[in-house]
């Protein structure tokens, strides 16, 4: 047996009003104009993660920010974890994120440590429904051998089925999509059918399910689940349509997440995702499920939110609506040979402190400005370390997709000085002094190079 | 060791400098041939004259090809320098220094900038390949750091501390507005200065400093020979530069009030040049006012004004064109514009002309020793370069 060790969610802080939008109602969650799949994943890792080791890295989606390169490669190298862990890629549909975490929960029989990270940017044409549904979000777990299982894997099953239901050609913005109607008509049996195999297959009958998680490219394609299973509507879990939207092939595992956020030991629950076929998980939670949970729930992450941004804005960020540039140089590609030889600092956000002075330096330094020694540097993890504002600006000049820029020099806590780019911030609510935390973020794309680096964020 | 420095062994005999602005019918060889070719004049020399060349220029162009493939220079020696905006000061002091040394008679310090053809908005700068970690702060954001952390230091209030801001605008525009070579010879209204746009913290567009072309350009020889061109040869006093480690991005108590650099640099130049009360003694100074926060944390960091009392010297006029010790007589980077290479060549035009008494209506009564400040890069980490003249020896 095995199953899930520890877990972690990530939602972005930005939320589109559908109503402002003229979309519909209620609110979608969308990630910032310097998040991507990527960066979220290191996220919901992050949150994951504690002190962990795992020895298997796995990322799920549907937006991977390169169509040729590993993607979780970087993740890894964010998350600092060691070179000699194994990696793989999962993409092609949104089933893939829920996917990877029934791989990866078996591969604890083999007694391997997996991190499975599922994360999605869901971008639709304006005014489509894709658009309108879809949401950006981030889910983690940690996978490994049954004894130390926050939630056992009872049983699982899996269908794949071959139909032209959602799909997107490579280079693609927006995926196109076949009639509904049809696709319901082929993906509703299937649902049903995977949902009745796994309970078989894990012994569990469906009114002992505490909690159900639904979800598919379409939510119409498991609408007769409840009735199939005969399902009472308290068992089943909120899919969260009107407050996050559909996050791609994030969003069975956050539904997963936040049933566990409040699961009780014993409870059991069952978590189906469609599309292009299905795969369809039974857990148990066991008593350990306490000391799995992330520092932040999925309830967490909702209330913190700001739902006040244009619908215009929105559309910059995600390249939709061209829009005048500032007159300043497009960013410039970073260089991958300087990128490998700062590997640690750029992605792991290692710097480094004088072993004899205690001086902290970012980036790391090989000379102490302080007692002049050289090469008595140690290396040091500076990403989890609290800082705080000691002095900002608002930078209306700089390139910027919501600018201003507010440009900050932070202390940290165990002494060590950088300046850093603020995000997630209204300018307004900013003051030296307020606490900050790091988060991992895609700067800008130059020159067909994604740039990823840390900035900070105030603690919510 | 130490830092001796050259006083009294170097003279200037000769000055040029082009006007400053948006010279979109000109290269930067244009304004060098301009710069060089006045230079001579104002000297009496032929180009043939002058033994070796230090060209000052940020980039507008790389090595000395830039400055003898425009003048044709024959074959001659020419050393392309940068040191960031300190660029045109580090063209003259090794330009001096080489003089000092007894290795030539008679040498150029050049320096130019052509920035309006980049079609960007304020200073770019050319950066080698990194890792995409460095901070993204444009020049402005970097300046403007000094201004909360000055107002919280010596509890100014913030309103209180823009119409200082302004005050130090206005006078270098009402300065500028009588120099027919500077960029803008207008003079702004304090309400325009105070309500411009912001471009970064509590700076707005007349905050900042210029963006401009243009070239400027000194001939140097030892001082005993100095009257074989000129009878009103203005004398090297000091010359200092220093570049700093970066502490004010690693150390903690660094408090961004102050330029470490500018504090060392000054200091040492007053040793050299035997200088005890710098409020007293220097009659004025051109110093680099990027932005107006920049000026008034400079009056503190030379010892112009005691430390949290520049703001109100500000306010008094002290600095002003009329006033006690005239602080850019010329309009400064504000108004006469800041091509980089060529700004400390600049400042040291308005000594040249101070000095000489031929300034004009901006003349300055009995200057004795006049002082140059030129700094490149941002609080906390800035490489920062201080010159003092007269047109005495001794």
């Amino acid at each position: 047996m095995s199953g899930i060790l520890r877990y972690g969610s990530y939602i972005p802080y930005f939320r589109l009003d559908r109503q402002t939008a003229g979309i519909g109602r209620g609110e979608r969650a969308i990630a910032s104009y310097d998040e991507d799949s990527v960066s979220m994943a290191v996220e919901a890792g992050r949150q994951a993660l504690g002190d962990a080791a795992v020895d298997t890295l796995m990322f799920a989606t549907t937006s991977p920010p390169y169509a040729e390169k590993l993607n979780a490669a970087a993740i890894s190298a964010a998350l600092d974890l060691p070179a000699q862990t194994r990696s793989l890629e999962l993409g092609g549909n949104s089933r893939m994120g829920l996917a990877g975490l029934l791989l990866a929960s078996e591969l604890g029989h083999a007694k391997r440590t997996t991190l499975v990270c599922a994360s999605d940017v869901v971008v639709g044409a304006p005014g489509g429904a894709r658009e309108r549904d879809g949401g950006d979000a981030a889910v983690a777990f940690v996978t490994g051998p049954d004894d130390q299982a926050i939630a056992r894997l009872l049983g699982s099953a899996s269908t794949t089925a071959e139909v032209l239901d959602v799909w997107r050609l490579p280079g693609d913005p927006f995926a196109r999509q076949w009639e509904e109607r049809f696709g319901i008509e082929i993906l509703g049996p299937v649902s049903v059918d995977t949902a009745k195999r796994a309970l078989v297959n894990a012994g569990v009958e469906p009114a002992s399910l505490a909690k159900v998680v639904l979800d598919a490219t379409n939510r119409r394609d498991v609408a007769d689940i409840p009735r199939a299973l005969g399902l009472k509507s308290e068992q089943l879990a909120d899919p969260l349509v009107d407050n996050l939207g559909r996050t791609g092939a994030a969003h069975a595992g956050l539904l997963l997440a936040q049933v566990l956020d409040t699961a009780k030991p014993g409870d059991r629950v069952l978590v189906l995702s469609t599309a292009d076929g299905c795969d369809a998980l039974v857990f148990e939670v066991t008593d350990r499920i306490a000391s799995g949970r992330p520092a932040r729930s999925v309830a967490h992450w909702l209330a913190s939110r700001r739902t006040d941004l244009p619908y215009n804005n929105y559309l910059k960020w995600r390249g939709i609506l061209p829009f005048e540039p500032p007159r300043r140089p497009d960013p410039t590609r970073p260089a991958a040979p300087v990128m490998k030889r700062h590997e640690r600092w750029k992605y792991a956000f290692h710097g480094s402190r004088c072993a004899q002075c205690n001086q902290g330096y970012l980036p790391p330094q090989r000379v102490c400005v302080k007692c002049g020694a050289v090469d008595k540097m140690k290396e040091e993890p500076f990403a989890d370390q609290p800082c705080r504002i000691t002095t900002f600006t608002l930078d209306h000049l700089a390139y910027s997709l919501q600018p201003p820029v507010i440009s900050t020099v932070v202390d940290f806590g165990c002494g060590g000085r950088m300046a850093c780019e603020l995000a997630d911030a209204d300018p307004k609510d900013v003051g030296i002094g307020d606490q900050l935390e790091m988060t991992f973020r895609r700067f800008y794309t130059g020159e067909g190079v994604h740039n990823y680096f840390w900035k900070a964020r105030p603690v919510r | 060791m130490a830092s001796n420095g050259i006083k009294d062994q170097v003279a200037i005999v000769g000055m040029a400098c082009t006007q400053f602005g948006e010279h979109w019918d000109r290269d930067a060889s244009d304004m060098l041939i301009e710069a060089a070719t006045d230079a001579y004049k104002s000297a009496g020399v032929e180009p043939n004259d002058v033994d070796a060349y230090w060209l000052g220029t940020f980039a507008s162009g790389v090595s000395g090809l830039v400055f003898s493939e425009a003048l044709k220079t024959p074959y001659k020696p020419v050393t392309r320098l940068e040191n960031m905006c300190a660029t045109g000061s580090e063209a003259i002091r090794n330009a001096a220094y080489a003089v000092a040394s007894g290795a030539y008679d008679l040498v150029m310090a050049v320096g130019v900038e052509k920035l309006k053809d980049g079609g960007y908005s304020g200073l770019v700068v050319p950066t080698p390949a990194g890792d995409g970690t460095e901070s993204s702060m444009t020049a402005p954001a970097m300046f403007s750091l000094l201004v909360p952390a000055y107002c919280k230091k010596y509890g100014v209030d913030e309103s209180q501390l823009k119409d200082v801001l302004s005050r130090i605008a206005w006078k270098n525009h009402v300065a500028g507005a009588k120099n027919p070579k500077a960029q803008f010879r207008k003079e702004v209204p304090m309400d325009t200065i105070c309500k411009s746009p912001r471009v970064a913290g509590m700076f707005g567009v007349f905050d900042c400093s210029g963006v401009a072309d243009g070239a400027a350009a000194a001939i140097l020889c030892r001082a005993e020979d100095a009257h074989k061109y000129t009878d009103r040869p203005i004398y090297l006093k000091a010359f200092s530069i220093a570049a700093g480690p970066n502490e004010g991005f690693i150390s903690g108590d660094y408090d961004f009030t102050t330029f470490q650099e500018v504090v060392v640099s000054a200091q040492d130049a007053y040793k050299q040049a035997g200088i005890t009360n710098p409020r007293e003694q220097i009659s004025m100074a051109e110093v680099h006012d990027c932005f107006t926060a920049t000026e008034l944390v400079l009056m503190e960091d030379m010892g112009f004004s005691e430390r949290g009392e520049g703001w109100r010297d500000v306010l008094e006029g002290r600095f002003d064109g009329d006033g006690a010790q005239p602080i850019n007589p010329d309009g400064g980077l504000k108004s006469f514009g800041h091509p980089i290479g060529a700004s400390g060549l600049r400042m040291m035009y308005e000594m040249w002309l101070q000095l000489r008494g031929e300034a004009g209506p901006r003349q300055i009564a009995n200057p004795k020793l006049g002082l140059t400040h030129n700094l490149g890069g941002q609080p906390g980490r800035c490489v920062s370069f201080v010159s003092i003249v007269g047109n005495e020896l001794g």
